[in-house]
This record gives structure tokens, sequence and C-alpha cells, in this order.
């Protein structure tokens, strides 16, 4: 079957020069993508407050769903046959947040970690994973949406300074089900993130999006990959970065395959990225390839600027001081996204993480 | 009683064909409760004054003062000028994506009272000066200047010099874009901060029909940088009449 080049991950340990990895600092990996790491047997992945009724979750014998060509995914798989899974009952609509959170255990080991997140049957669930401290985490994630199901996953990395994090978390969606991806990284020093998409039946559909603030020497990779192989799938994508400080680096890539048979597609990727001070990188790669005509849409964008200087001379102008007028934009600049996360405290909580990361990157 | 007082004041935009200097030499001074209607054909360089005063970046300031009560409002950051009692409601608001109206009213409002209002009577403060615009209550959560129409910009650019209640009040072009129904809603509104305030008014326009809301105490005539007439109301008609074809043939 014909894939898409750039999302080729060839399954050997990468050397850079691959496409999909020509971006990442393999040196500042940890070892966790050439089996130099001292992997450690632990899940930490553990919920927070109650199960409600209709969910379980356990830490278990686990089998992988998909097969990847992810040499990181495959060395947690070869590492260990336990993982923690999440399962919400068909028909079930959990009217609260399922919160799941992981402990960090430093950065002296690596914890080989994978998770499986199920959704039954015409379920509705929001599930939040809250990440945060320093560790260094491969994390193999899948989720299964099954016929109707909703499911929306938001992931958290509210990282310190020195967490290497290198995940793919990939949803295979079925019939008429709606997966929604949020994904907010505004802390560690590596943070190499593949959200996919597999779509199995007509009818499904997607939408991936996140925010991400690197400062000085941070690197945040984003890499989607949503597979159009059934007819009428719908996906979109939306991604806001912001940049500041003298090699703060982000990517992100946007792939996106139509393929013959996926007939009636609709989608569309876009990511913008706020560039606030000399020396920071970010680099965008929206990648679309159709192998059908017969589609509703497909399109994408992508744009990289600077602080609008009137949108700042308009605020300042009603009294507004040059340091809040920045946050002001750089906040509304992510609150569409944000917003979405629907859960105050939490958006709070990373407005102000967004703040201080603004303030850290002085001016 | 406050003047603003604008001296000799020569100003340049850099271009791509170099630096084009587009106020030649302004004078002109401003008091409390006063209104003052700057009218001359486009490009003549009223909106090069209206911004220069407020700091935008693009101006530079070759030469002559611009003073408040006697404070040089040149050496301001665009933020002091306005704490110091500018305000300038602009020909073309700008939009500011994921920042609602409400936040942006009050992020103001704290910063030129120095406080945070009072929830309560703030809530009543913006309720009040939105009815009177006749915007509905949603226009709050909504994002500045984001999809507004044309109307809409400029109520709510009015709706900030009733609740921002500055000492003199410089207004681009408010009239333009407006239809009859707009034009007279947001005249009244200045009419009405004004009475309240008692602040000085520079008003630039392009057309006299704001006139016959906003009544002048003074009008000056802008042609190619600099003043070159004033009088009274009644110059205003003579303009009316015979259009600007006398200042710009030259």
């Amino acid at each position: 079957m014909s894939s898409l080049q750039s999302n080729v991950l060839e399954n050997h340990t990468p050397t850079g020069r691959e496409e999909a990895w020509r971006f990442t600092p393999l040196k500042r990996l940890g070892g966790i993508h050439d089996g130099s790491a001292t992997a450690v047997e632990r899940n930490s992945l553990a919920i927070n407050g109650s199960l409600p009724t209709g969910v379980t979750f356990s830490h278990q014998e686990i089998e992988a769903v998909t097969e990847t060509d992810d040499v990181i995914v495959n060395r947690i798989r070869a590492f260990t046959s336990k993982g923690a899974v999440l399962s919400i009952a068909a028909n079930a609509e959990i009217a609260e947040p399922i919160m799941l959170n992981r402990a960090s255990f430093g950065t002296d080991s690596a914890e080989f970690s994978r998770v499986l997140i199920k959704a039954g049957n015409h379920s509705k669930s929001v599930v939040v994973i809250e990440n945060s401290g320093d560790t260094h985490l491969a994390e193999d994630l899948e989720i299964v949406l099954e016929p109707g199901a909703h499911l929306t996953l938001i992931a958290l990395q509210e990282w310190d300074s020195k967490t290497i994090h290198a995940a793919r978390h990939h949803a295979i969606v079925d019939r008429d089900a709606t997966f929604k991806s949020i994904v907010v990284t505004v802390g560690g020093d590596v943070v190499r993130l593949l959200p996919t998409v597999d779509f199995i039946a007509p009818g499904a559909s997607c939408d991936l999006s996140g925010v991400y603030f690197a400062t000085a020497g941070q690197f945040f990779e984003h890499r989607m990959f949503v597979d159009h192989k059934v007819p009428n799938a719908k996906s979109r994508v939306n991604y806001k970065g912001a940049l500041a400080g003298d090699k703060a680096h982000t990517v992100w890539i946007g792939d996106v395959f139509i393929r013959a048979a996926a007939e009636g597609t609709d989608t569309y990727e876009l990511n913008r990225n706020l560039l606030l001070s000399d020396g920071a990188r970010a680099d965008s790669v929206p990648n679309l390839e159709i192998e059908t005509g017969e589609i509703v849409g497909a399109g994408h964008a992508s744009t990289t600027g600077r602080f609008d200087d009137e949108q700042l001379f308009y605020l300042m102008s009603r009294g507004i001081a040059m340091d809040d007028a920045r946050r002001l934009v750089v906040r509304g600049f992510f609150n569409e996204i944000v917003s979405e996360i629907g859960i105050d405290s939490i958006q709070e909580r990373i407005m102000t993480r967004i703040d201080g990361e603004l303030e850290k990157a002085g001016k | 009683m406050s003047t603003l007082e604008i001296r000799g004041l020569k100003v340049s935009v850099e271009t791509e064909q170099g630096s084009i200097e587009i106020l030649k030499g302004v004078d002109l001074t401003i008091k409390s409760g006063e209104t003052h209607a700057i009218m001359g054909p486009n490009g003549s360089g009223k909106s090069t004054l209206a911004y220069s005063i407020a700091g935008h970046p693009k101006y530079t300031i070759t030469e002559g003062t611009v003073t408040l009560d006697g404070a040089d409002v040149l050496e301001m950051t665009v933020d002091e000028r306005a704490k110091a009692g500018l305000f300038l409601a602009m020909q073309y608001p700008v939009e500011v994506p994921g920042v609602s109206v409400s936040n942006f009213l009050r992020t103001a409002a704290t910063a030129l009272r120095g406080e945070a209002p009072k929830l309560r009577e703030w809530v009543g403060e913006v309720k009040s000066a939105m009815e009177s615009l006749k915007m509905d209550a949603s226009f709050a959560q909504r994002n500045v200047n984001e999809g507004f129409s044309g109307g809409e910009k400029k109520r709510h650019e009015i709706m900030q010099l009733e609740l921002l209640k500055p000492k003199f009040a410089i207004l681009d072009e408010t009239d333009s874009g407006l239809d009859v129904d707009a034009l007279r809603i947001v005249s009244e509104g200045v009419v009405r901060a004004k009475a309240a305030n008692n602040h000085g008014i520079l008003l630039i326009t392009h057309y006299t029909r704001i006139l016959r809301y906003i009544k002048p105490d003074f009008v000056h005539v802008f042609a190619n940088g600099r003043i070159v007439e004033e009088g009274g109301p009644e110059l205003a008609d003579k303009l009316e009449a015979n259009g600007y074809a006398e200042y710009v043939t030259a």
C-alpha cells in the first residue's frame, strides 16, 4: 500500500536523514529512539479522582491494535506487554471529564508506556491527560473509537524544563465516530508528538487542534498524519504556536493523505505561528496528497508572523501598557483553541502558563 | 481646564522612495469644551495629524511640539498619551482576534483609572453606554472589531470615548462609512460624552454632514500638510458650497 513519503518512519534507528526525523534533535532524545535509554517497567498513568459509572481503568496485558513503522513505538512494544487501559462503555454518556495524570519519576530512566483508550459504541466522553514534572517518557497511545462514539482527548504537556517526551497518539475512528484531540505543549526540553488518525469506515470525522509555546532552547514537534482511506470522512487540523527566545524551535507537520477510495473527503488544516523574538525558528509543513478528485474539499494554510504593530498600537492607544498589550494579543491568539478545552480551571492554568512563558521570554 | 497645544509640527513617513514630509508645520490650540473641526481633501494629512498626536510608530516627528497642559506629549509612549488624557477614535479600528470587547474595555479602564473598576458599577456603565449607542448586549462577548460592520466599529469607538473619559478626543473620520441613522447615533454619543466630560474635540472630516450634529466652535481647513484657513462654523458652510478646489489648486 502506498503511503505518504514524509510520514514513513522506516522502523529503524533514525539517523536524522529520514524525512520524518530530519527536524528532530536526536542527540537530545535521551536514547529513547536508539535503544540506549535505561527503560524501566512502569506505567505512571493514573486516574485522578473517582471513576464515573461506565468507565473502567486498569493496568493489564495489552495488545496493539495497529502496526506501525514508528521505531519508538516498536521499542516500547518490544519492551513491555503491559499497559494502561481506559474503557468507556457502549452508550455511556460521561458528563464530567475523565481525568488522568502522570506522576513524574525524574530523568535517570525512561518510562516506556503503553496506553489504550476504548470509546464504546455511541459513547460520549472527554478524557484529559495531565502531564507535568520532569521525566523521560516514550508513549504508545492508541485510541479506538467504535461506531458512533464521540471522544475528546485533551493531552496537556505542562512539563518542567528537563522532560523528554516522544509519543504517538494514534486514533482508529470507525463509522460515524467523532474524534476530537486538543494538544497543549508548553513545557519540556524535547517534545515530539505524533497525533495520527486512521479512518476505517465512512462518516468518521476528526478535529485535531493544538497550541504550543516554545521558549529559549526548547524543541516541540507536532506531526499529524490523517489517513483518509475510506469515503466521506472529514478532518480538521488547527495548530497555533508561539516562539520566543534563542533557539526556541517548533515543528509542525500536517500530513493528509486522501487515497483513491476516499471519495467525498473533506479536509482542511491550518498552522499559525507567532514569532516573538529573533533567534527562534518555526518549521511548518502542510503536506496534502490526493489520489482522487471526487472530494468535497481539501486545503491547507500555514502562516508565520510577528506581533501585529497595529494591534499593539490600538490597545496601547487605550492606555494599555506594552507588556499588557502583548499579553492580551498572545492570549487572544491562543484563545480560539484553549477555549475549546471547556474546563475553566484548566483553561486559566494554561493561559497563566502562557503569560509566564511570555514573561520569561522578555521583550 | 486643559489645553492641547500643537506648535510647528512637522511629520514625515519613511517610504521605499525615502522620507516624505506629510505635515509641514501645524499650529493648533484646543481647550477643554471646544470643538475644532479639521476639514480638508483626501491626502492632505488630516489623519497623519491624528495618528502623530496619538503616537503611531509609522510617523516621525521632525520638528515642533505637542503639549498637554504643558507636558511634552511627544516624549510619551502611546499608552502614556492615553493616560495623560488623549483619545483617538480611529477611522479603521483594528481587529484583535480572541480578545473580547468586555475584556478589552475592562483592561483599558483599569489601565486608565489606575485600578480595576468595581465590577457591579462597571457592568452598569458598559450596559448603559451600549444601550445609548443602540448596541446589542451580545456585543460585549464578541472579539474586538472582528467581523464588525463599519457602523459597529464606529459605535465601539464612541462607546470607548464615553467609558474612558479623556481630556481630548480626536475623531478621525468617524463619519466615514456611516448611513444616516448610524451617523446620528454615533454623533449623539459624541455630544453626550462631551456634555458629561467637557473634553475638547478635534474632529477630522472630509464632509460637512457630521457638523449638523456636532457643532464646531472653530473650523480649520487643512491642505497640503498645513492649516490654510481658519474661521468659525460659517467656514464649513462655505466649504459645503464651494468644496476644496480653491485650496488645492496651487
